[in-house]
């Protein structure tokens, strides 16, 4: 009680520093079975490999990789779309990991997920509103047809969509307007936490920025926090308060976005920004572009210690017999490396380093 | 001469709802050793007036295609179905988006690559044309290309596929490169790997290249010239300076302020293109971007633009009603991070040229 009421007088700047989601030493394997005739297990792709970090209370926190890094899993587990192997996701203060599937229901309304694909994660058989209306009928929420009716109405309105479409099916849709069909269906229960996985990479550039718009202009007005994955490292730095960066499994650095932006840390977080095509031709001729060699390694056999060693220039000895721990570098990042990058190396290859102040 | 010039292109394709203008006039020229990027957006056509370069839409049974496309002095729409294919493959080379989709799974790499020489040059012996095959997935930084070239497609990574693709694109040596979306499926740093291989390519065998691709960053690292496509057309065509720093058509000024950019200041508004891309069979009336067009004025809905020549300059092309004198002005606000209502209310709009 008395809690709660502190809680409460504190308002803004207490919730701003809350923490929603407390991830500790989050595993997922997915077993490498033999054929039916030999059942044993051959081994196991470790997708997520003891991840650990905090997401706050009103934040939209970005989870950055190649692919096959495992930010996927991590969200599906955090959604508990997902079985964990091990480890611990407390969400609001409760441990969510180990529950069972009949628990797992209420959780639901608190998180919900946007999907890559508004094509296929659509149904084309029925319309917007009964799509947009599922979660209240799983949920046994607005009863009443014409309750119902005005629920999906307003959240159309929220998301941009002409409330009158409320009959008319998913083909009669574009592209970007699908995508907020599913953000609508996202919001339906006013949840805490939504996760969006790749929500603009199947939309046209001209539409990107109305959904991208959208979601920023939700998240602020309904105080949402967001989980934000995309391969668009330009996208993630825009939408982002503070980014996570994985590879092979594993977080390698995690910052405030404009710090881990300008002053990345991890040689492999400088070489993923330096990839970045920019859309100007006098930076594109001078940007030294830092490439890296080869492809990321299989999970199945991460190499030892340091898994990014197989690919760094900074590589040395110890990175291949030592692993770094995940630790407070020059600048405020977290970031696991036994030689991170100097400002200097940073200024020549990132061409976020010196952002051009607009007039 | 220029090594490939396309005239007055059209492609259309009949339907069962209507002909749909997919490219409806487009023209534009590739030198030797030049890079050329098309820009736009999905159904904008700039697919598809690739695929008729490579005279892959003939066959199409519905398509309609007029104009020229003239390659090396040839008239390629004019050559048989025979001429093509000995072209195709050998002078002109293709590079897909899917990667995966390109390659045929039951056969190995280094075969697939040995059929790609010995289809042109049957003199070739088996021997040789593997010794060139082993060359060339070298040359695309395939590592151990000696082991690598009995392997099949599942055993290599999407990024490796992509390089076999462009290996077998390069491999007789093509005086025109087209690539559409090649780096779209692929991760950046693969990507960045990629784009740096299709740029020495350029430079070292002088290859032309074609690029087609709705990324402008890709666009600003590799190409020397830009043509912005719009519902079947061109509506801005100049060197990649000048697209990116005075562009004049208010589509590329949209496309230019609606991307989050790594070099801007973070928390900058990113600015939507109103509206949708435009239905190919219902073209709008006058200029087709009207109705999505923040400075839309009521003669732009009745008069269709021309492309034509930017006053005062003989190689930066626009299809705009506006005055120059406006166009001019409203960047310098857009330019300024200003937003498109703000802009036209400070710029005086004046008649539009027509």
């Amino acid at each position: 009680m008395s809690v709660d009421a502190t809680r409460q007088d504190t308002g803004q700047a207490a919730a701003q520093g809350d923490t929603l989601i407390e991830v500790r030493d989050l595993v997922k394997e997915f077993p490498i079975k033999g054929s039916y005739l030999v059942r044993r297990q051959l081994g196991a792709v470790h997708a997520v490999d003891g991840v650990t970090f905090d997401v706050r209370r009103g934040e939209t926190f970005g989870l950055v990789g190649e692919s096959g890094c495992g930010k996927s899993t991590t969200a599906r587990l955090l959604m508990r779309l997902l079985q964990p192997t091990s480890g611990s996701v407390r969400f609001d203060g409760r441990e969510i990991a180990n529950l069972k599937a009949n628990e797992i229901k209420p959780l639901r309304r608190e998180m919900q997920m946007i999907f890559q694909d508004p094509y296929s994660s659509l149904n084309p058989r029925r319309t917007v509103g009964t799509i947009i209306g599922e979660p209240f009928a799983i949920h046994g929420m607005h009863e009443g047809k014409g309750d119902r009716k005005r629920a999906v109405q307003e959240l159309m309105d929220t998301v941009g969509l002409n409330p009158e479409h409320y009959n008319r099916y998913p083909h009669e849709f574009s592209g970007g307007q699908r995508q907020r069909i599913g953000v609508a269906r996202a919001l339906a229960l006013k949840p805490q936490l939504i996760v969006a996985d790749e929500p603009v990479s199947a939309l046209d550039v001209s539409i990107q920025a109305q959904v991208l718009n959208l979601l920023r202009d939700l998240q602020r007005e309904l105080g949402l926090t967001l989980i934000f994955i995309a391969h668009d490292l330009s996208v993630v730095r825009h939408m982002c308060d503070r980014v996570a960066v994985m590879y092979l499994g594993k977080i390698v650095e995690l910052a405030e976005s404009d710090q881990l932006y300008s002053h990345p840390r991890m040689p492999y977080t400088g070489a993923l920004m330096s990839a970045v095509p920019v859309a100007d031709p006098e930076l594109a001729a001078t940007k030294k572009r830092q490439l890296l060699a080869g492809d990321v390694p299989s999970p199945t056999n991460p190499p030892p210690a340091c898994r990014f060693h197989t690919r760094c220039w900074k590589a040395q000895e110890i990175c291949r017999t030592e692993e770094p721990q995940l630790e407070p570098k020059e600048g405020g990042n977290i970031a696991a490396c036994h030689f991170p990058l100097t400002d200097a190396e940073v200024a020549e290859r990132v061409p976020s380093a010196h952002p051009q102040e607009s007039a | 001469m220029a090594l490939l010039e396309v005239r007055d292109l059209k492609v259309h394709f009949k339907t069962d709802d209507g002909i749909v203008k997919a490219v409806d006039g487009v023209s534009y020229t590739v030198d030797r050793g030049r890079a050329l990027g098309i820009v736009g957006e999905s159904g904008s056509g700039k697919s598809v007036s690739s695929l008729t370069v490579m005279g892959l839409t003939r066959f199409a049974g519905n398509a309609d295609i007029s104009g020229s496309i003239l390659f090396d002095g040839r008239d390629l729409l004019a050559a048989s179905d025979e001429d093509m294919r000995e072209l195709r493959g050998n002078d002109i080379a293709m590079i897909f988006q899917d990667p995966l989709s390109s390659l045929h799974p039951f056969y190995r790499i280094g075969d697939q690559l040995v059929e790609a020489i010995r289809a042109h040059k049957e003199d070739v012996s088996k021997a040789a044309a593997r010794d060139r095959a082993i060359e060339m997935l070298g040359l695309v930084g395939i590592p151990e290309p000696r082991r690598r070239v009995d392997a099949y497609p599942h055993e290599f990574s999407g990024g490796m596929r992509q390089r076999v693709m462009i290996a077998m694109a390069l491999i007789n040596d093509p005086k025109l490169l087209i690539a559409d979306e090649p780096t779209t499926a692929l991760d950046v740093t693969v990507q960045a790997q990629i784009l740096d291989l299709i740029e020495r390519l350029q430079h070292e065998l002088d290859t032309a290249i074609v690029m087609i691709t709705h990324d402008l960053g890709v666009v600003a690292e590799v190409t020397d010239d830009i043509a912005v496509m719009y519902a079947g057309r061109v509506v801005e065509y100049a060197d990649k300076e000048t697209i990116f720093v005075g562009p004049e058509h208010p589509y590329t000024w949209g496309l230019l302020r609606s991307i989050p950019r790594l070099d801007s200041p973070r928390g900058e508004e990113l600015v939507p293109i109103d509206g949708r891309p435009p239905s190919l069979i219902t073209r709008p009336s006058g200029c087709a971007f009207h109705p999505r067009c923040p400075f839309v004025r009521e003669a732009h809905t009745r008069i269709d633009p021309k492309l034509e020549p930017v006053a005062g300059r003989t190689d930066h092309d626009v299809a705009c009603l506006l005055a120059p004198q406006t166009r001019n002005d409203l960047w310098q606000h857009l330019a300024a991070g200003e937003a498109p209502e703000r802009a036209r209310a400070a710029v005086p709009m004046g008649e539009s040229a027509e």
